[in-house]
């Protein structure tokens, strides 16, 4: 094993850091299209219409059954022949978003339908319109199993951008493989593209436990 | 019902004629495709083989009473947790070389899906065996049981089934994650679909064939899972 440093802070990490932003706004922006888009899915699964109910809850199935690479390769593919033409980095974001919105579907699901059935009844009793039912009763309710969740779903998309490197979108994965068939030196770059993953994430579980207990704690009063 | 009767009639009808429009193209590019899925199933069932044996190692181990295996067991979840299963697979199969360890593409598609996975189960292994109530454990040591066997007979039986759900759909992600083994240079049904698309460009054909057979996976094994588990729930049943 040769370790070069000289290597890793001449060429490694000036090519890296550059792309870290690229890596960090695919992590956000997917994950903004999950949370908004996964809200509709869950909306449309909860659905009191059978032919809307059944078909979204077969299409949150189909896209949490399949493996994310393959939808990503399947938009990549398909949007130009039905003529639209993104960016990849775009085409990764919305790939990545959408298979998120199925898992953040269920997880709405799974913290709408924990809340006691007496609740509902309650804001019926106290004549309570649907608005202020979701507002006021459910959704406060309903929050602490999801924040945490989400915040999991947050480091795992996270973990899912490198995914974007078989698209050629230009994030950290990416670049680190095109140093390492460059040079043909993969050992300094693979390795700092895993510490940074490592190190991002123990901080994003730090931070989403924080925010865990922030929520219980202002919600269970 | 009639409305389900009417959504199924209509869905059997779609594919059947989808399967009618594309079978003359079908018979072109699915033998890649199935060549594809086999190196598929080879990886996924050594990495389940790899998972299975590192989730039990290191959630019993983080539960030892030695605090230097714990210590090791956990430095192993939260790396394999922490950074990227691309990454890791990478790392497998182009630095490992430079450490004097070279990998055939499939060992290092199995070390790598496998550890990764191994360390997610872990963490539903060593839940499953807290979970397992105290007086278990105080009973078994006032029978004098050895420690080995207080941990085969009486805490894994009781943890497995509380494991196996959890464990099922972790499968399930696992083999949905062997997609990426393509990386490594393996032909997986994922690259297979990727190269018979450049050579045919029948994308929507391929790539519904290919997430197709995915999810044919994926429920397979949520099937064989709830097999096992009502067995193992038999077998507490029995014993108590």
């Amino acid at each position: 094993m040769n370790w070069d440093w000289q290597f890793t802070f001449e060429v490694v990490l000036p090519r890296l850091l550059p792309v870290v932003p690229v890596t960090i706004q695919a992590t956000v922006l997917s994950f903004l299209l999950a949370v908004v888009l996964g809200l509709f899915l869950m909306l449309l699964r909860i659905s009191r219409f059978k032919l809307i109910a059944v078909p979204a809850g077969e299409l949150i199935e189909l896209i949490r059954g399949t493996p994310l690479l393959v939808q990503l390769f399947f938009l990549f593919f398909l949007l130009p022949e039905v003529g639209i033409t993104l960016p990849p980095l775009t085409t990764g974001i919305l790939g990545i978003g959408i298979y998120n919105a199925a898992l953040c579907a269920e997880v709405y699901r799974a913290g709408i339908q924990a809340v006691p059935a007496g609740q509902w009844e309650a804001a019926k009793a106290l004549n309570l319109g649907a608005y202020r039912t979701w507002r006021d009763i459910i959704i406060p309710q309903s929050l602490p199993p999801i924040v945490p969740a989400l915040g999991n779903y947050l480091i795992g998309i996270f973990k899912e951008t490198p995914l974007l490197s078989f698209l050629a979108v230009g994030e950290l994965m990416h670049a680190s493989k095109l140093i390492g068939s460059e040079y043909y030196r993969f050992t300094e770059a693979v390795t700092l593209a895993g510490l940074f993953f490592l190190v991002m994430s123990l901080v994003a579980a730090v931070l989403v436990r924080m925010v865990e207990t922030r929520v219980s704690r202002s919600i269970l009063r | 019902m009639n409305t389900r009767v009417a959504a199924i009639a209509v869905l059997v009808a779609f594919l059947a004629g989808m399967v009618f429009a594309t079978f003359s193209e079908l018979r072109v590019f699915l033998p890649a495709l199935l060549r594809g899925a086999l190196i598929t199933i080879e990886v996924a069932a050594l990495s389940f083989l790899l998972m299975t044996a590192s989730a039990f190692t290191a959630g019993v181990a983080r539960l030892s009473p030695w605090w230097s295996v714990r210590w090791i067991a956990t430095a192993y979840v939260e790396v394999f947790r922490g950074t990227s299963l691309l990454v890791q697979l990478f790392w497998f199969f182009f630095v490992l070389p430079e450490f004097g360890l070279t990998l055939s593409p499939m060992a290092a598609g199995v070390l790598g899906v496998g550890f990764n996975f191994g360390a997610y189960g872990a963490e539903i292994v060593r839940g499953a065996i807290t979970a397992v109530p105290r007086g278990q454990w105080e009973a078994a040591a006032a029978l004098n049981l050895p420690v080995f066997r207080r941990m085969t007979r009486i805490v894994l039986p009781q943890a497995l089934v509380v494991v196996i759900p959890p464990f099922g759909n972790l499968t399930i992600e696992m083999v949905k994650a062997t997609s990426v083994v393509s990386a490594v240079t393996l032909v997986d049904i994922t690259y297979a679909s990727v190269q018979q698309n450049q050579l045919h460009y029948r994308t929507v054909e391929i790539f519904v064939v290919t997430l197709f057979l995915y999810y044919c996976f994926s429920q397979l094994i949520r099937f064989s899972m709830g097999l096992l588990e009502e067995r193992s729930k038999r077998h507490l049943a029995a014993t108590r």
